[in-house]
């Protein structure tokens, strides 16, 4: 399984990597030591029996290694492509000191689109309870939550304010990294299920909260989709983009290719990127991928990038010019983008997270020649649907509080995923979201 | 899939379309705005709810470029891909005491809806629509009915007063008090007649109409500058207070993508043609 050269890469959308054959996933899958008391699970947020769906591909029983994963796992062709696997299961396994750890993301994907191939089976339902639950949000957490609602025998209706349901996989990350057609795939596995989905629905607004909560429960997954702005001169320029407008216009609209598809988006031929996250490699790469030459400025140390470390590597192969311990102070132009300055940042004493904070150098201000602008520097939650829910608690950040099960303050509302959590990976969403529906469920049965 | 009810041409370039799509229709209030795509590879466009009446909604527009222009080509039976709403915030709708509300252009689309609710909420509702001539004024019946008094303006004298909306603001305001005013329009007009409430102080609401991709306040395209502070027009607005908006850099931003659209447009004809050559 090789990658697919950088050079060929930036001129289309298609994966990077095309992916194990058979073969190879056997192989891999015979270089496992099947531990005893296996570290990859623990590095698993959702505990996938890791060592017995790869025991099952070193035999070739590729179906059996599909059910193992989707007893844990709804969503395996999507985790096994975007999961941060160095810190989680590969990070934790014992061959990652010697040789190289068991590459159990590829595996996970291998499976998935082997099943995908080859015909996947709808879960057994529980017998009807009666129950109706709506599901706000059509993102990881979404779906997962409507999954295993309906799993367990209960009504779903799930609302969603876009044309299409997948959330951030449809809208955020690009085709390259996530192919839409499997995230298509995925959504139709759970509507297979019987849930229910009303898009265009924009809850709050299409549907008031008096209306959400005569539901028997209601499951928030609005995720964390506001872009936050750098607050900086020179922001409102044209040129000057949130990285989920930019991914938005390209993933979701298609504004690559305008004009046979309506939505068009500017091809800068000098690209700033600002931020250091899967969001900000993403909007490089499509940037990238539009003919720019692209500068992802960030404001630490390249060993404190929290992007994958895949999408930093896959970047700076595509010749993505990654700028450290730097920070856009001002957007340069009359009415359209000409330059961003920046200024050098120093690294002071670490902060809670293990990384430096950043401080600016006095007087080191540069000017980097750009036609665009984008900002990816972190997103909240959006405020309109839970800032209409009387009593809803919500912590600093403005993300909606839950305890261990995603119970909120306000009875019968639950919330999981980056609502809940604050932006974080499609993993958490989906773990988070399956402990809620169990509990939902629980509340169900007692009632 | 949302179903077209009743097409209609208003006016040149001006068409009316009633569409069936309950759960804008059963929310909606004045102001607010729905998000239409029309096929599968089409963009997200922004239209003012003008009308609600059960499970169907009215949309007003002008065809200003190909998405614009292909709703215009939908007739009764014909299908909307994707409607969705209502977005935006509704009007701030109270009981201030006289009323005025300005429509110019197709901004008239707007007016109705909101001097009825004027109306509704206790209000004397002055109505003033203006457009460049006789022939593009719309929905003058339904002001008529809905306004207690209602003034018209045409830029070339064509019907009613001969000038701009502004103009007859401007010497209403000199004739007594006016507690609350609407101004929805071009940009460049709502900037113009929102100049002549300020040195009177009074309260004055416009629609903004930016560039906008989602409408749920998740991309911040429709960004917009009001009292210093950067707002999302779709989630905080579409309505503001007029005398803090920044026009100038709505405009500016309106124009962002000026070459690409006619691109579009250019594409869109060459290809209509072509297509009715061969028929
Ligand atoms: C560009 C980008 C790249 C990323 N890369 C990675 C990666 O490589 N690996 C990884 O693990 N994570 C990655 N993430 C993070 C990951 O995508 C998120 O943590 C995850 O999608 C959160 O899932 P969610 O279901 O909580 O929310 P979302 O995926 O955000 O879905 C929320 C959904 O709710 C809808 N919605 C919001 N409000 C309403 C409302 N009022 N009514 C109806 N619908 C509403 C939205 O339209 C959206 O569809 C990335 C994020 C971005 C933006
Ligand atoms: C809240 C709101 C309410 C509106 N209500 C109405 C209405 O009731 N009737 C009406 O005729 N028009 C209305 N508009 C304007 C309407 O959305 C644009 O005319 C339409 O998007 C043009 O699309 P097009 O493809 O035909 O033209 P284009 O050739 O794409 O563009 C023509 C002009 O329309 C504007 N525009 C383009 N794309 C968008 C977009 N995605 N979002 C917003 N503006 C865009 C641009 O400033 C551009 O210069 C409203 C806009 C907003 C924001
Ligand atoms: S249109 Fe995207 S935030 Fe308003």
């Amino acid at each position: 399984m090789e990658d697919r050269p950088a050079g060929q890469r930036v001129h289309d959308f298609f994966e990077v990597s095309p992916g194990f054959s058979p073969d190879e996933a056997m192989l891999e899958a015979e270089r496992c030591l099947q531990c005893k008391k296996p570290k990859c699970v623990n590095g698993c947020p959702v505990c996938i029996d890791i060592p017995a769906f790869i025991a099952e591909i070193a035999l070739g029983n590729f179906r059996n290694a599909a059910v193992i994963i989707k007893a844990d796992n709804m969503l395996p062709a999507v985790c096994g492509r975007v999961c941060p696997q160095e810190t989680q299961c590969e990070g934790e396994c014992i061959l990652s000191g010697k040789e190289k750890p068991i590459l159990i993301g590829s595996l996970e994907r291998f499976i998935a689109d082997w099943e995908r191939a080859h015909g996947t089976s709808v879960p057994e339902k529980q017998a009807s309870t009666g129950h109706h639950v709506a599901v706000v949000g059509s993102g990881p957490a979404g779906l997962t939550a409507a999954a295993e609602l309906s799993r367990l025998g209960h009504k779903v209706t799930l609302f969603e304010s876009l044309h299409e349901a997948g959330g951030v996989l449809m809208y955020g990350i690009p085709e390259f990294r996530l192919p839409k057609e499997i995230v298509r795939a995925e959504v139709e596995q759970v509507l297979a299920m019987g849930v229910e989905i009303r898009l265009n629905h924009l809850a709050g607004r299409s549907i008031t909260v008096p209306e959400l909560q005569k539901f028997d429960a209601v499951f928030l997954a609005t995720g964390a989709g506001l872009p936050s702005f750098m607050g900086i001169p020179g922001e409102q320029l044209n040129g000057v983009y949130s990285a989920n407008e930019f991914l938005t216009r390209v993933n979701f609209m298609h504004a690559d290719q305008f004009p046979v598809f309506d939505t068009p988006v500017k091809k800068g031929s000098r690209v700033v990127v600002a931020g250091g996250g899967n969001v900000a490699m993403d909007a490089a790469r499509v940037a990238r991928r539009l003919g720019s030459k692209v500068t992802l400025v960030y404001r630490r140390r390249e060993e404190d990038l929290p992007a994958r470390i895949d999408e930093v590597t896959h970047a700076k192969e595509e010749g993505v010019e990654i700028l450290t311990c730097a920070s856009p102070i001002r957007v340069i132009g009359e009415s359209c983008v000409t330059g961003v300055e920046c200024v050098q940042m120093e690294m002071c004493t670490p902060d809670e997270t293990g990384r430096p904070a950043a401080r600016p150098v006095d007087g080191s201000s540069f000017i980097i020649d750009a036609d665009m602008f984008i900002e990816a520097i972190g997103q909240g939650p959006n405020p309109l649907l839970i800032s209409e829910i009387k009593g809803l608690a919500r912590a600093k950040k403005g993300n909606v509080k839950v305890d261990g099960e995603g119970k909120t303050s306000v009875p019968r509302i639950f919330a999981a995923g980056d609502v809940a959590t604050g932006a974080a990976t499609v993993i958490w969403a989906m773990g988070s979201a399956k402990t809620a529906a169990r509990a939902i469920d629980r509340m169900l049965r007692e009632d | 899939m949302y179903r077209v009810l009743k097409a209609t041409q208003l006016a040149e370039r001006v068409f009316q379309m009633w569409v069936f799509a309950p759960h804008v229709a059963h929310h909606a209030k004045a102001g607010q705005f729905l998000i239409v795509r029309v096929h599968e590879a089409g963009e997200r466009i922004p239209l003012t709810i003008s009308a609600i009446d059960g499970d169907a909604v009215r949309i007003i527009f002008m065809t200003v470029g190909k998405t614009t222009e292909l709703l215009a080509t939908l007739r009764q039976g014909d299908m909307i891909r994707d409607i969705a709403g209502p977005l935006g915030l509704p009007s701030e709708v109270s009981k201030y005491g006289t009323c005025a509300v300005i429509g110019g252009g197709v901004g008239i689309a707007s007016a109705p809806i909101i001097a009825r609710a004027a109306k509704s909420a206790g209000n004397h509702v002055i109505g003033i629509i203006g457009a460049r001539n006789a022939g593009l004024l719309i929905l003058e019946d339904e002001m008529r009915a809905c306004c207690d008094e209602l003034f018209i303006t045409t830029d070339d004298g064509s019907k009613g007063v001969h000038g701009f909306a502004a103009d007859v603001l401007k010497a209403e305001l000199e004739k007594r008090t006016i507690d609350c005013v609407w101004i929805i329009g071009p940009a460049i007009m709502m900037k113009v007649t929102s100049g002549i409430t300020r040195p009177y102080n009074v309260k004055t609401f416009v629609s903004l109409n930016p560039i906008m991709v989602d409408g749920t306040g998740m991309c911040g395209s429709c960004r917009v500058q009001v009292g210093g502070t950067t707002r999302f027009a779709c989630v905080d607005g579409p309505e503001f207070d007029a005398h803090l908006v920044d026009f100038d850099l709505l405009m500016q931003r309106q124009r962002t993508y000026q070459t690409e659209e006619r691109e579009a447009l250019e594409q869109y004809h060459e290809h209509s043609c072509s297509c009715k050559g061969g028929e």
